[in-house]
Order: C-alpha cells, then structure tokens, then sequence
C-alpha cells in the first residue's frame, strides 16, 4: 500500500489496500496522493452525488481514458448519483462538413466516440442528452447548491458552481471527476475550506459601461491566475440580485477568467452569494489590487493574436456560445440575427452561423419559440450541441476563417475573437 | 552553478536542457496540437504563451509557475506520458496547481511513467533559468543550472 498522510476511515484504508477490487483501490491512490500533496486532512462525502465530466470526447489516442472506463465497467462500478457531460463533439446535421473532414472526424479524432458513450453509460451518464458544459442550467437539472461538495471538473462549470452558486469544488482534472463520483469521496482541500475562498485580489471595474463579459474574465485570468478575486463595481452594471441575465454575464466571465487563466472562485460585490454574505470581510488582509477601465479592456481585446491564415478572410464558420448559451441568451442571440438581417433586406446571414446550447435548452427553445427557430432557420441560422472547441480540433479546418464571441475558443483553437456587437454586425452585414 | 531546492512531488534523477513559461502554462492549449496529430514530439502550440510558442519541449525540463486552462489538463498529462512525448521534468517555482498535479498523480499511478516534478522551487529560480539552460536534477528536490 502506498504511504499517505491524511486519516482515512476504515472504509476508505480497505478500498486503498484493494479490499474492494484492484480499479478502486488505484482510484482512492489517485485521490489520496491528489489530497496529501495539497495537505488535505481527510476525504470528505460528495454532497451533491450527481457528477459532471469533462471528456466527451472519443479521440483514440486517449488511451488511459478509454482503459480506466473499461475497467470501471468491467468491475460494473457505477458513480451513484449518475453524471452529465461536457459537450458532444460531433453534430454533422447542424455542422456542416465535408467528406474529408468527416473522414478525419470519424476515423482519426472521434474514432471511439460510440464505445466511449456507450462506457459513460454503464459509468453513470444520466443520459444521451445530458451532454453540456452548462449542467447547472435549470434545464439541464444538474444545479448544486451553497455549500454542496462536487466532484467536477469542466472549468467553467466549477467556476460557476463555486462562485455563482456557492458550492465547493476544486479544479479537478478529467478522470478524478469521476473517481470522487463512484467512490463518494473527496479530498478536502483548497477551495473546499472556508480560509481558501477568501479573495487574494480586489479587481476594481471601472469602465464607463457594462464591459463585455468575455473580455473582462480573460482580463482578470490572466492577472490573477489561480488566485481569488473580489470584484468591485460589477454591480453598478449588471445588478444586486442574481437573475437568468447576470447568471450568463457570470457564465461567460467566469469561463473566460478560468481558461485564460486558473480562477475558480470570483466573488461580485453585492451580487454573488458569499460576498452578499460576509461582504469585504472575505477580503484577504494585503490583497492586491487590479484596476479594469475602458483603457486596461482595450488593451486586452488587441492583444489578442489574429490566427487566420488570410487575415481579412470573409467569416467561412461562426460558433456563438462556449460555453453553451442559455435560454435566453440563444432566444436573444436569434431575435437580433433575424432583426438586423431584416433591417438591411438580407435573406442569409454571412457563413455557416451555429448556436450553441445544451440539448435540453435547445429543445426548450425549439418547443417555445417555434416562429422564431423557423425564422432563424431560414435566414440559415443553426441550433447545435456540439462543443465547439472540439470541431476546430480537425486540422483541415485550421485554415477556415472561424469567429467567436467565446474567450474560451480563441484559447484553444485559430478563432478569432469579437464582441457581441460586431459578431453581429460581420455575420449580418 | 546555482542550486534551488524545492518539494519533490515524484522524484527521480535527469540532466537535460530546460525549457522556461514565465507566464501560467496553459496544458492543453500546449499540447493540444501535437498529441492530437500524434507526433513525436510536442512542439508548445499556445498562442498565448510568449516564451513557449512554437519550441519543442519534448523530454526537455519544463520550468513554470503553475498550469493554466481546460480541466482536461490532468488528462492531457497522462496522455502524453503515455504517448511517451511528455517533458521528462515539471519544476515549478510556486505550489503545483490541482489539474498539474492530478495530472502527475494519474501518470505515476495508471501509467507508472517515470516522470519527474518537483514545486516550490522560488520565485527566484524561474528569474534565473532560462530556456536552453541545463539543468541536473536530483531525487532530494536539487536541481541545479550547471
């Protein structure tokens, strides 16, 4: 058995010293050596027993993953309070592709995704529309609250779940996510303790209106990283009470300030539910402090690199929602495509133009807003699941003109990031 | 030859050339590129990273602050172990982040990889090495920039 240093129950040392089945035993390693590099005491219960995983994806070359799953089903262990998972990475009906690059999907990047499905499943995946980065959508039901433990990973799911909702969760890798959901443990460290969610920065917003979300989480992630920010002036703009407005403003900041950088806790004066609470008392004595005005977002919007291989390409892809729009934001982003294209006589927007939410939402949407999804349909609007991220992985899209409005896609692919207004603006001019 | 001692997280022994991130290095935004086209060797393809972009960090010691970015970052790691084109050495002048570390934790338990990590090296270390560097590194959490 392996040395540790945190005290473990009876249960939990007879796990580690393989009682329970050899797979077990190396999950409670990982999750003990996990904990005692970060000096965590003891491994405290999963409060919130349904799960969300990050890997969603079949890629082939993804070895470890697709072994651990199938020794997990072959033990027939199963994460008791199921889980949901990140995006789908394929949607051909709504995305559309080529021969060649389905060839690429299917047989080089994708190639496991059926069997791997088919593992989460017996694993514990709620379902096979339960594939969103944005579980904690009312929709998508997989809503923790205050105080809860979780064990997820996706890091803009648990940026959210700790700094919107209030509950406790660490960054956690892909594979631990769904250690802690089968074993119902988790270490208790970080940002489970009271005395780690304290704020080590004071980000001051001092912009002379509502800066975009986007630009103002990737902002603070780049200057405060892994630290915790208390952000000052957010309020004026965005308001007091959380509402399904300022929920997806927080979505769309927080998964820009954990992708640009490592942030999984922010707290908004007056608005998030632990600053409400304890108010500047969270405030770490000798905070830094960073200042965000009109200059400062400017500066960060143009540093952002152009990836495109012609510079000036006309938009070929557009992805708006990464991570997945809500409700209202897919209601909203339709209502404004289909009334600029109208206002200028346009019957097509520019592009393939592809909004993304969860399936659930996208189904509620579809079912509430039948006229509109028509509408939006015809001027060549498309509804979509998938992860974006995980489309611009295909090489032979590389030289594609690809637009965003997600700080999280610019990150991890060639797309270019734009504000919401001139998305807008580029796809229906 | 200057010495820095740090916390060992898996230990071993390696010499090699050293390949410094000033800024958070963002794991999947790095590796992403070359371990899904499998090379054979990670060339960094974060366009954020302005010390890394574009240099081959292939059995190199990579010297950070922490990892940044995707949750998948711990994944990543293990992957590209087992892929066999992963630094032989992570150092870090701060504590290791939780998906770099859930990231050695999986390799050194799943895949028994011989990788090396050793954090809390100081603030001072990455103001001293630089890329191109070589660097010796020993079990008790040494290294040294010969």
């Amino acid at each position: 058995m392996i040395d540790y240093k945190m005290e473990l129950t009876q249960e939990q040392i007879d796990i580690l010293e393989g009682k329970k089945g050899d797979t077990l035993r190396k999950m409670m390693e990982t999750l003990v050596l996990f904990g005692d590099i970060f000096g965590a005491k003891r491994m405290v219960p999963v409060t919130h027993k349904e799960g969300h995983l990050v890997t969603s994806f079949g890629i082939p070359l993804l070895r470890p993953l697709f072994k651990t799953m199938e020794e997990i089903n072959k033990e027939g262990l199963k994460a008791e309070g199921g889980f949901t998972c990140d995006p789908a990475p394929l949607d051909y009906e709504n995305v559309k592709c080529n021969l060649l690059e389905k060839v690429v999907f299917n047989k080089i990047l994708y190639g496991k995704q059926e069997e791997y499905t088919e593992q989460m499943l017996k694993a514990g995946l709620v379902d096979k529309d339960s594939f969103s980065c944005t579980c904690y959508l009312e929709e998508c039901g997989n809503r923790p609250k205050k105080g809860d433990i979780l064990s997820w990973a996706e890091s803009s799911a648990v940026v959210f779940a700790n700094s919107v909702l209030g509950a406790r969760c660490n960054r956690n890798s892909g594979m631990l996510d769904l250690f802690g959901s089968i074993i119902g443990y988790v270490p208790e460290f970080g940002l489970l303790l009271d005395e780690n969610r304290r704020a080590t920065w004071i980000v001051e917003v001092k912009t002379s209106k509502v800066p975009e979300a986007q630009i103002l989480g990737s902002a603070i992630g780049m200057k405060v990283m892994e630290e915790v920010p208390y952000i000052k002036g957010l309020d004026r703009f965005i308001g007091s009470e959380l509402d399904h407005e300022n929920e997806a403003y927080l979505k769309d900041m927080g998964a820009a300030s954990a992708s640009n950088g490592a942030v999984g806790l922010f707290h908004v004066e007056n608005l998030t539910p632990e600053a409400k609470e304890s108010g500047e008392n969270l405030i770490s004595p000798n905070a830094k402090k960073y200042i965000i005005d009109d200059t400062e977002l400017d500066r960060v919007y143009k540093s952002y690199p152009n990836m495109w291989k012609k510079k000036d390409a006309n938009p070929e892809i557009t992805f708006i929602g990464c991570p997945h729009l809500t409700y209202y934001q897919l209601k909203s982003w339709c209502e404004n495509i289909v009334k600029s294209l109208k206002d200028r006589s346009k019957n097509k927007v520019n592009g393939q133009v592809i909004l993304t939410s969860a399936p659930k939402v996208k189904a509620k949407f579809i079912k509430e807003n039948e006229f509109l999804y028509k509408e939006a349909y015809d001027y060549g609007v498309r509804l979509s699941s998938i992860c974006p991220l995980m489309y611009t992985n295909n090489p032979l899209v590389h030289g594609k003109a690809i637009l965003t409005n997600s700080n999280k896609l610019r990150t991890y692919s060639m797309a270019r990031y734009f504000k919401d207004d001139e998305i807008l603006e580029l796809i229906t001019k | 030859m200057k010495t820095f001692k740090g916390r060992v997280i898996a230990k071993g022994n390696f010499t090699g050339e050293a390949a410094v991130s000033h800024q958070g290095f963002n794991t999947l935004a790095s590796f992403q590129k070359s371990a899904l086209m499998k090379k054979k060797k990670v060339i960094v393809s974060d366009q954020n990273n302005k010390d890394l972009y574009g240099v081959d960090i292939t059995n190199k010691i990579l010297c950070l602050p922490i990892t940044i970015g995707s949750t998948t970052g711990g994944l990543v790691i293990q992957t590209v172990c087992d892929m066999g084109i992963n630094p032989a050495a992570f150092l870090f002048s701060e504590e290791i982040d939780s998906l770099a570390a859930s990231g050695i934790v999986l390799a050194k338990v799943w895949q028994n990889s011989p990788i090396i990590c050793i954090d809390k090296l100081g603030i001072e270390f990455l103001d001293t090495v630089k890329t191109g560097d070589k660097l010796e590194i020993k079990e008790d959490g040494a290294v040294t920039i010969l």
